[in-house]
C-alpha cells in the first residue's frame, strides 16, 4: 500500500517574495481590491510506501535538508 | 598551477571558466565531472555557473549533493581555496560553505547586464590586487541573485569583513540605485569567515579580455593565483 504525504513548503515572513507581491497586484486589479498580501510557495504529493520504517522522522530531515532551505523557507508535512 | 572546473548537467558556464583560467600562464584547468569524488591534485577549484540539475526545486538545491561536492567540502574544510559563480554561489550557499541564500530577483526579471562592483576588502585572498575602492566591471546574468541573510549573519558578515564585493554607481557609491536585484546591502560576493570559499554573482570568467567588455575578471583569478603562490612559499 502507499500513503499520501504533502508537504508545502512557505518563504519565511522576513523574505522578500516578489512573486507573490506580482500576483497580488494582478487580483487587486481584476476585481479583488481587498487582497492585502500574496505569498507564493509550493506544494509537494508525494506518494510512499506505507510499511517504510521511521517515516516521519526521515521525510522531516529531508523536508530540511532537500525540501526545503530553512534559511529562507518554513515547511509544514500534511498528512 | 592546476584548477578543477566542476561540471554538473546544466552548468553553462563550464567552458568560459576553463578559456579564462587557460589563458593565464601557468594555469591549467580541468573539468571534473559531478559524479567524481576526488579533487586530489588541485590546487583550486571552481563552481561554475549555470543551471544545475535546470534549477528544479531551488537553485543549487539538488547539486549539493552531487558527489563531489563531499570532496569541495573537505577540501574547503582543508583551506583549499573554492570559487563560486553565479549557479555556483548558489551551491556554495545551498551546502552552507558560505551564509545566507540567493532568492527570485526583486523585479521578477532575468538581468543580463555589465555592471560595477566595489572592492570592500582588498586584501581578501580573491581581490588583494585590487586596491582599497577599486571599481570592476563585470557582467551578470541571473534570475535568481537576490542575496538575503538575516541580521545577526548580516552583522557577523560585516563585522568580519566577508563582504568583499557590493554593486556601486559607475562613480563607486553603494546606493539603492545601482542594485540590480534587491540583494540586501548591495551585496554581490561574500567569503567564508576562513577566507578562502568566496561566492559571487557577477562573472569574472565572462570578462577577461578586453574584447568581451572588460578585462577585470583577471583581477579575481590573479589574486587566486598569487595566493596560492604565496602559501606555497611559505609552506616550503
Amino acid at each position: 500500500m502507499r500513503v499520501k504525504v504533502n508537504v508545502v513548503v512557505k518563504p519565511k515572513e522576513t523574505v522578500l517574495d516578489p512573486q507573490g507581491a506580482a500576483v497580488r497586484d494582478a487580483m487587486q486589479h481584476l476585481g479583488m481590491p481587498e487582497v492585502r498580501s500574496v505569498r507564493i510557495g509550493k506544494y509537494l504529493e508525494i506518494e510512499v510506501d506505507d510499511k517504510t520504517p521511521n517515516l516521519d522522522s526521515r521525510l522531516n530531515d529531508l523536508c530540511r535538508d532537500l525540501l526545503s532551505n530553512p534559511v529562507i523557507e518554513d515547511y509544514e508535512v500534511v498528512r | 598551477m592546476k584548477f578543477a572546473v566542476i561540471q554538473f548537467p546544466g552548468s553553462n558556464c563550464d567552458q568560459d571558466c576553463l578559456a579564462a583560467l587557460n589563458g593565464i600562464s601557468g594555469v591549467r584547468a580541468e573539468y571534473v565531472w559531478h559524479k567524481k569524488t576526488s579533487l586530489a591534485g588541485f590546487d583550486a577549484i571552481v563552481l561554475p555557473g549555470g543551471f544545475a540539475f535546470g534549477d528544479y526545486l531551488r537553485c543549487g538545491a539538488i547539486a549539493r549533493f552531487s558527489p563531489i561536492m563531499a570532496s569541495v567540502v573537505e577540501e574547503a574544510r582543508n583551506g583549499r581555496l573554492v570559487i563560486g559563480t553565479c549557479n555556483g554561489f548558489q551551491v556554495l550557499c545551498e551546502i552552507g560553505l558560505l551564509p545566507g541564500a540567493l532568492v527570485r530577483n526583486r523585479k521578477l526579471h532575468f538581468i543580463c547586464e555589465l555592471l560595477t562592483l566595489r572592492v570592500e576588502v582588498p586584501d581578501s585572498a580573491f581581490t588583494h590586487g585590487c586596491p582599497q575602492g577599486s571599481l570592476l566591471r563585470l557582467p551578470i546574468a541571473h534570475g535568481e541573485g537576490c542575496y538575503f541573510a538575516d541580521e545577526k549573519t548580516l552583522r557577523e558578515l560585516n563585522e568580519r569583513r566577508q563582504i568583499i564585493l557590493r554593486y556601486s554607481t559607475s562613480d563607486g557609491r553603494i546606493d539603492p540605485s545601482a542594485n540590480p536585484n534587491g540583494s540586501v546591502e548591495n551585496i554581490a560576493g561574500i567569503c567564508n569567515r576562513e577566507g578562502n570559499v568566496f561566492g559571487l554573482m557577477p562573472h569574472p570568467d565572462r570578462a577577461c579580455e578586453l574584447r568581451l567588455g572588460s578585462a577585470d575578471g583577471l583581477k579575481i583569478f590573479q589574486s587566486m593565483i598569487e595566493t596560492i603562490e604565496a602559501t606555497r612559499a611559505q609552506a616550503a
